[in-house]
């Protein structure tokens, strides 16, 4: 293709996207490393770990969401039990194969304990990796669980700035939390998009775009949602006679790509999901002035998404994060697609479809897994679901 | 006409216990009689969970305390818990998650009766003081959907580096003091006193002095306990309601005793069937039991011979082996290190020196780890576990899949053949050992 069309088209940019998303051994990660010496590369599970403190130390944040369906588990499942998910076993293959040998550190967020206890390996299987489970508060008071998360990032600034032999100062974090702000915005508005014309935007295209934010330098990754958001604008695509729905559960182990563009070819606009949740976990601007880790955990604590592994203090809330998103959307339904095994989003999923049956909305709900391959009973079940949307709902 | 003759069944044969375990039956008895009766007496009921839980704080505010585990665990044991886990999955809820919950779910749905046969009252409070687990989170979410009531949230940070900091301690302090405390005061309606609490610390130490002491006693050849099996009777009063009373002052007092005459005897533990026989292996044994087959799993042991000296499990509410004791002197802080400190909320690698050091300690011969089909918090790393374990002791290493209450995953002749086959090569090993001396 045309080295112009590679940034001025959906068809380019997606190709590149795609290369990225396939490629099980992060070369452009590698490249990105090679290029300058002392360069270093963090990894990250999901959800959501600050991004910001990485890139202030001049390091590549690099996302790490399992191995999907194109990598074969040799030795993964060697560590797993048949009822432990996907996820774990697929991140262990890339590890002991090799496919993570330039990664300087790896982060294992608050999500649940199968992660949780994967840091704990990662220490004991790769020890010269600098490995941490990083916790986040389940008390939103700034005075309680804000001093604790500040005090978590301290020592992760700490941890992070002794990796590379010279500390993160607060400019360093300011100008990344400035460039992680336009990163999101450009989520945002990429979202806001899809949400009005979601067939200008398919989920899976959508889908592949945010995916390269997670192994691109974030400034690369604004500048391919900025092409991209350019180009689905500027292209006519055919609109069919979708129904639309929010996808949700899949914000850790991700379903396969074909599972994503089942749901679209079955007769389901996505018009908004938690897929990659890292990418726009923090809602609206991190404050640029003042303490930059007081705006992290100030952010954190007031103006971050819902999801099943945060505790939601408020009855009355529990729930309506994902009726808000309906509204949002105008969605017409909700999907639950959750990875087999995954406690935080079966656990939660009986809870969300009380209050969505409550709201009078429709959903259905299956399970996969990463490396799920046989999609027609999904696509049945996604394309019954939108023709009982067309026929019926709000007639 | 066919007839078909039935048998006679034969006169159930009586379960042997010892003197402590016929008390804390009683002791449990009353609980629950207590619980049940809440409605009329008027005392106020909270919700906890075991790891975690913060009896000595509850007993000041005069809190009847209610762990759904533990019911669970009497479900499992009195296996009504089966049909409550399908009830729970017919009402929407995963077949993949957690059956302890389903299990209570389930229970809720079909009357919510506890095992005096009397309604469950609600509670006035759910304390999600919980660590090692993130799906209790979730679950007493789900408890809250059907109560409604007040929510306390006590959030446990992960000892993810191995060690416990001072942003830790503090945060669980200032947890404690600004929402825990000021929120039972309101709820119950009872001023916190904090020379109560010290007072509850002080009889928890003791207690724990006593447990510590009797999970001990099985550095003994032979061992006079059985440290899983017999060790989850024997946990039940501390990890429960009791912890920070007289009476679990006074049960640990009798145990210990009961104990150390076994241990100047000479003798090894009591099971069902009665006294176990000559003590052929000494195991030390990772992950919770399945209760629906326990005394069937349990059996497969001592039918071999096999006594398990040290097991994790009976560290799930409370690691006191490494010195760690309740201290009044310090009473916030000491409830915040006890949930830090718990075994789930220790990291891989300390669960691994764990292991180690009791095969070690214990003389055991082994490591046998059961797996739980619906425990994360446990069963997320234990095949490194085993490994690892195995590399450091140079001890044979097995295991086995089950399950905690749901009757559906366990499966007696695998494990069984299991545990033949490890006891084997146990004996090959010794074999080995005596050939190369």
């Amino acid at each position: 293709m045309d080295a112009s069309l590679m940034t001025s088209t959906t068809a380019g940019i997606v190709s590149r996207a795609t290369e990225l998303f396939e490629d099980l051994s992060f070369a452009t990660a590698r490249a990105w490393k090679a290029a300058e010496p002392g360069r270093k590369v963090v990894g990250y599970m999901p959800i959501y770990v600050p991004r910001e403190l990485i890139h202030a130390a001049g390091m590549l944040p690099l996302g790490i969401v399992g191995g999907g369906d194109q990598l074969e588990v040799i030795h993964g499942d060697a560590y797993y039990q048949s009822y432990i998910c996907r996820i774990p076993r697929s991140t262990i293959e890339l590890g002991v194969s090799g496919r993570l040998d330039f990664v300087d550190g790896m982060l294992f967020p608050s999500i649940c304990d199968v992660i949780r206890n994967l840091s704990g390996m990662w220490k004991m299987m790769f020890p010269n990796v600098y490995a941490r489970y990083f916790d986040v508060p389940q008390n939103y008071r700034d005075d309680i669980g804000g001093n604790y998360y500040v005090n978590e990032l301290s020592e992760l600034r700490h941890d992070l700035g002794t990796l590379r032999g010279k500390p993160i100062t607060d400019d360093e974090l300011r100008h990344s939390i400035v460039v992680y702000n336009e990163n999101r915005r450009l989520v945002r508005e990429l979202y806001d998009f899809r949400a009005e014309k979601p067939w200008q935007a398919p989920a899976a295209e959508v889908y592949l775009v945010l995916r390269a934010g997670l192994v691109l330098p974030v400034e690369d990754h604004s500048a391919m949602l900025r092409d991209y958001i350019a180009a689905a604008k500027a292209e006519e695509r055919p609109r069919r006679d979708n129904c639309r729905i929010v996808l949700t559960g899949a914000f850790c182990e991700q379903p396969p790509l074909n599972l994503i563009k089942s749901l679209e070819l079955s007769g389901c606009y996505v018009v908004d999901d938690d897929l990659l949740l890292v990418t726009r976990w923090l809602i609206g601007e991190v404050a640029t002035d003042g303490d930059p880790l007081r705006n992290l955990a100030s952010a954190f604590l007031h103006q971050s998404e819902s999801t099943a592994a945060k505790y939601e203090p408020d009855l009355k809330e529990k729930g309506q994060h994902l009726v808000r998103a309906v509204k949002r959307s105008g969605a017409e339904g909700v999907i639950f697609a959750a990875p087999s095994f995954c406690d935080p989003a079966l656990l939660d999923r009986p809870m969300l479809q009380h209050v969505l049956k409550d709201a009078g909305i429709p959903f259905i709900a299956f399970k996969y897994a990463e490396n799920s391959g046989q999609m027609q009973p999904i696509r049945e079940q996604a394309g019954t679901f939108a023709d009982s949307i067309k026929l019926w709902s709000g007639a | 006409m066919t007839v078909i003759v039935t048998p006679k069944k034969a006169a159930a044969k009586e379960v042997a216990k010892d003197a402590s375990m016929k008390k804390q039956k009683e002791m449990m008895a009353a609980h629950y009689d207590r619980l049940t009766n809440a409605p009329q007496t008027g005392e106020k009921v909270a919700a906890t969970f075991v790891p975690g839980n913060l009896n000595e704080l509850m007993l000041c505010f005069g809190l009847v305390n209610n762990l759904p585990e533990v019911n669970a665990i009497q479900n499992g044991l009195r296996r009504t818990s089966g049909a409550f886990v399908l009830e729970a999955e017919k009402i929407g809820h995963s077949e993949d998650v957690c059956t302890y919950v389903k299990s209570d779910i389930g229970m809720m749905a079909k009357g919510n009766l506890a095992p005096n046969g009397k309604k469950f009252p609600n509670p006035d409070v759910l304390l999600l003081s919980y660590t090692g687990c993130f799906t209790f989170m979730k679950w007493f979410e789900l408890l809250r959907e059907q109560y409604k009531c007040e929510t306390i949230m006590l959030h446990t940070p992960y000892m993810g580096d191995g060690k416990i900091t001072q942003n830790m301690i503090d945060y669980m302090v200032k947890q404690l003091k600004e929402e825990v405390i000021p929120t039972l005061e309101r709820i119950s309606g009872v001023k916190f006193d904090i020379d109560r609490l010290r007072e509850h610390l002080r009889k928890s130490a003791k207690a724990e002095d006593d447990l510590v002491r009797v999970l001990q006693s099985a550095k003994a050849k032979p061992s006079p306990i059985d440290a899983y099996f017999g060790g989850i009777y024997y946990i039940g009063p501390i990890f429960g309601a009791f912890r920070g009373t007289d009476d679990a002052i006074e049960y640990y007092k009798f145990l210990r005793a009961e104990v150390e005459e076994r241990l100047a005897n000479g003798l090894g533990p009591v099971t069902p069937d009665g006294d176990m026989g000559k003590e052929k292996y000494r195991l030390v044994v990772e992950g919770p039991p399945n209760y629906t087959s326990f005394r069937q799993f349990w059996k497969m042991f001592y039918d071999e011979g096999a006594v398990v000296v040290a097991s994790s499990y009976t560290k799930v509410g409370g690691v006191y082996d490494f010195g760690f004791r309740h201290d009044p002197d310090k009473p916030l802080e000491t409830l915040a290190e006890y949930c830090l400190g718990v075994y789930t909320n220790r990291s891989l690698p300390m669960r691994i020196d764990m292991l180690a050091n009791y095969i070690n300690e214990y003389e055991a011969d082994g490591l046998l780890i059961n797996s739980i089909k619906s425990c994360n918090s446990f069963s997320a790393g234990q095949l490194l576990i085993m490994r690892e374990v195995e590399k450091r002791t140079g001890k044979p290493a097995a295991f086995v899949e089950s399950d905690l209450v749901d009757p559906r995953y366990f499966s007696a002749a695998n494990i069984k053949n299991r545990l033949e086959s490890y006891f084997q090569m146990i004996e090959q090993k010794r074999a080995s050992a005596r050939a190369a001396a």
